[in-house]
């Protein structure tokens, strides 16, 4: 967890002051130094793309929307997913069935063309983005939630809860939530990479991000097309995106046990 | 040279030892009963003899089975003992047999396992064991899968896959732990029967098992041996404090004082209640018929019965957590009706239930301060947190704990601080009546004592009316003014306990008293009256539901129901009340 936490951090901070270091910017073009590869000369650490931009604060732009994406579209979906799956799951009967098949609708819509959809519809912005991946993943979320609540519902502790006279609401914020915890915070953690994937996948195709701004999978995208001649325009944000899915995983693993009190001795 | 010979026996995980320096042998054809609070190192001793502990568990010591050593041996070395030589019966068989085979298969590989037979041999021989451990219609049997089994029929076939190599020596932990008593006395009589001349070691906490069946007794104390000798002469002159404190702690159900009933006025009354619920193949289970009960105040009254006989149903349906298809319940002259959130405040918290397994009925999530706290959350709205504290501090003492447990997590809390929690929970508003279903069936027996102390002195204080639901009618007598007998549903018998336990007026509850294992050496055990399991509630039996296990039955009993009737000094539903002498 420490180490996880560590990189995750550590990256977050660069992505934050990092372009304050450099003495270039994200949106200026400079045709004699296209495609400089990465080195100290000219200050490029991360060298340049075929518009002669400075690609090391270009990637920490990348992160910085990268994780902003990916951070607000789980929480959404954590409080979305949360809420309903565990109000299904607790109340129960008719009102589960119509909130779950509600749920099996959304899941029958395709993705893509839900987010074409929103794109037509509006003009493209940043929100739309966050709109689309929170609306398809705290769908699994709340199914999963509402599972857990089925089964928590039949402990004895929340009868004991009902028979004190313990509010609907509070049992199931009070009483059923704290016990998700543990469930719903490794599934965020994988919501978290999920969510960076399917932006970076939106950007890939060209329907996330807008130039001049970026994010890694916009990066890896223009880097994807100067392969042969410019392997680093690849490679770096590539790695760099790996080393963020690869800490969130491990972080949610750790903080499994983190929010289990049961640990705690 | 003794059949078994353990020699300062130590097994530890870390360097927590669970089992210290523990010497016993076991002869040929003895029978030996290991007994010993929860944690006291019993289950870890029988496993440690067979290799059966987990690969982080460190042994040492000796182990000497027909003079070889056992311990720290191959799997390959240990597989020519397990079964063959050494037998064992563990206490949940749901979780020994694999769901996914056959029983016959899965005894057959035992058998071809050790080469012991093969082919249609094999199969004759599982078929022969399953009769003699008294599976009906064996050769069906041999085909089933173990949910098709009743819990009392896979702890048969448990005893048969032990016995099918014939061993010299069985291990039985706590082999009947997780039956009813009637089955229970069914379990041990086969196993005394089918012993011959086999060695027993009887893992139990229960004294009453060992006194009546075990030749020796080992007692255990927190991984060490503490006291050992002939069972006759331990229950007569205990040495060891601790076994002193056992058999202090033990109670009877054959003899002892009972309390005189309770002379008051009626607080709740509950007439023709009838639950009923679809199972999961949506055929309908009648899990409560037609009861009638009344509760006085300041009394304890007890229900009784086997699992299955709806006493659970019967409670929560008067709380209001299952909704109630029929009769009513009159609580201070008003109807308690609907689920408990529609009741009115007042209604909800002079009604509270303390729950068979106090870890789970403790939010995982919550200190005890919260836990305790919550009741009066919610129904002294105005109070200040500070005042609140105080108020629970006052109940955890009175429960017997002190402010150093108010940050505790229930996990931090042994069985029976938590029962004490869940205690201190239902009674911080001063309900009139305190309804305990099963509440003290997980708790060691020393922590019991002090249980029930506990609710007699609350009873004592303020007049709080008990309804004890237990299986256990040695409990039942220590504490209860009042008993009723519940059977699939339907109330057999109610009496004053005075009345109950010196003249039993229904079959059904004279079985249960002689099932009931009695902690004295000296006291034969009963052969096991009752023969069979409770039977489904979804297709009852004609006429008086008890009949097919009845050994009065005539064909009257198969024909009309009986209903309640004032015999004596108890209500009795039993055609031949009168007829039958049960006294003895």
């Amino acid at each position: 967890m420490k180490r996880s936490g560590a990189i995750l951090l550590f990256v977050l901070v660069l992505a934050i002051i990092g372009p304050w270091l450099s003495p270039h910017d994200y949106l200026s073009t400079n045709f004699d130094d296209m495609l400089r590869s990465p080195g100290l000369s000219g200050l490029h650490l991360f060298g340049t793309d075929d518009l002669g931009r400075d690609l090391f604060v270009r990637t920490m732009l990348g992160i910085r929307v990268t994780l902003l994406v990916a951070v607000v579209a789980s929480l959404v979906s954590l409080v979305i997913g949360v809420t309903y799956g565990a109000v299904a799951g607790y109340v129960g009967g008719r009102v589960d069935a119509v909130m779950m098949r509600f749920v099996d609708t959304l899941y029958a819509l395709p993705f893509i063309f839900f987010v074409i959809l929103l794109m037509v519809a509006f003009e493209r912005n940043f929100l739309l983005i966050f709109v689309a991946i929170g609306a398809i993943n705290w769908l699994d979320m709340a199914r999963i939630v509402r599972g857990q609540t089925l089964s928590l519902r039949e402990r004895e502790f929340v009868n004991a809860a009902r028979l004190t006279g313990v509010s609907t609401a509070r049992i199931i914020f009070r009483h059923i939530a704290p016990n998700l915890l543990g469930i719903v915070v490794v599934y965020v953690t994988l919501t978290i990479p999920q969510a960076i994937l399917v932006e970076s996948f939106l950007s890939f195709l060209g329907l996330g991000v807008q130039e001049p701004q970026t994010s890694l999978g916009a990066l890896v995208d223009a880097g994807v097309n100067q392969m042969e001649g410019a392997s680093w325009m690849l490679l770096i944000p590539a790695a760099v995106l790996a080393l963020i899915l690869m800490s969130f995983n491990f972080l949610g693993d750790a903080m499994r046990d983190f929010f289990d009190v049961r640990q705690t001795p | 040279m003794s059949l078994l010979e353990v020699n300062d026996l130590t097994v530890q995980y870390g360097n927590h030892a669970v089992v210290d320096t523990v010497s016993f042998t076991v002869d040929r054809g003895e029978s030996v009963g290991i007994v010993g609070e929860s944690g006291s190192g019993k289950t870890q001793t029988a496993l440690s003899l067979l290799g059966l502990l987990p690969r982080n568990a460190k042994m040492t010591g000796s182990v000497r089975f027909d003079g070889e050593e056992l311990l720290n041996r191959g799997e390959n070395h240990l597989d020519g003992f397990r079964a063959q030589r050494i037998g064992i019966i563990f206490q949940s068989p749901m979780q020994a047999l694999n769901p996914y085979l056959r029983i016959g298969k899965q005894l057959r590989q035992i058998l071809l396992q050790h080469k012991i037979a093969t082919g249609n041999d094999a199969d004759a021989k599982v078929i022969q064991m399953l009769d003699r451990v008294g599976l009906p219609d064996p050769e069906r049997q041999f085909l089933a899968f173990p949910h098709e089994l009743s819990g009392g029929m896979r702890q048969r076939v448990m005893i048969a896959s032990a016995l099918i190599c014939a061993p010299d020596l069985l291990i039985a932990d706590e082999p009947t732990t997780a039956l009813d008593v009637t089955v229970q006395a069914q379990i041990l009589d086969l196993l005394e029967e089918l012993r011959d001349d086999m060695a027993l070691l009887l893992i139990t906490h229960d004294l009453g098992i060992v006194a009546g069946r075990c030749e020796r007794l080992l007692v255990f104390q927190a991984g060490k041996l503490v006291e050992a000798g002939a069972t006759v002469a331990v229950f007569a002159s205990p040495r060891n404090e601790h076994t002193k404190r056992l058999l202090a702690a033990a109670l009877r159900a054959d003899r002892g004082e009972v309390l005189a009933p309770a002379d008051a006025k009626t607080v709740l009354g509950v007439e023709g209640a009838t639950v009923s619920y679809r199972d999961s193949h949506n055929a309908r289970l009648q899990a409560v018929v037609g009861v009638d009960l009344s509760l006085r105040e300041a009394e304890t009254l007890a229900i009784v019965g086997e699992s299955g006989s709806g006493k659970s149903s019967l409670v929560r349906a008067i709380l209001g957590l299952i909704p109630m298809q029929g009769g009513r319940v009159v609580y201070a002259g008003e109807p308690l009706e609907g689920p408990v959130e529609l009741r009115a405040a007042a209604q909800r918290r002079d009604l509270q239930l303390v729950f068979q397994d106090p870890v789970s009925a403790l939010n995982p999530q919550m200190r005890v301060q919260t836990i305790v706290g919550e009741p009066l959350l919610v129904h002294e709205s105005t109070m200040t947190a500070e005042s609140r504290k105080d108020e629970v501090i006052t109940m955890l003492q009175k429960v017997g704990l002190d402010e150093s447990y108010l940050r505790s997590y229930p996990h931090q809390l042994s069985g029976g601080q938590a029962q004490r929690v869940a205690i201190a929970r239902a009674l911080i508003l001063k309900p009139k009546i305190l309804i305990c279903d099963e509440a003290v069936a997980a708790i060691d027996s020393a922590v019991r004592e002090q249980i029930l102390d506990l609710l007699r002195m609350a009873q004592h204080e303020s007049g709080l009316s008990i309804i004890f639901i237990s299986h256990d009618l040695a409990v039942v007598r220590s504490i209860s003014h009042r008993v009723a007998v519940m059977y699939l549903g339907r109330l057999v018998e109610v009496a004053n306990s005075e009345n109950l336990f010196a003249l039993p007026r229904h079959p059904y509850t004279k079985a249960l008293l002689d099932a009931s294992p009695v902690p004295d050496p000296l006291v034969a055990p009963v052969a096991a009256l009752l023969k069979g399991e409770i039977p489904s509630s979804v297709s009852p039996p004609s006429g008086c539901v008890f009949h097919p296990r009845c050994q009065y039955a005539e064909n009257i009993c198969s024909e009309r129901r009986p209903e309640l009737r004032q015999i004596g000094g108890a209500r009795v539903a039993c055609h031949r009340a009168e007829e039958i002498d049960l006294s003895s």
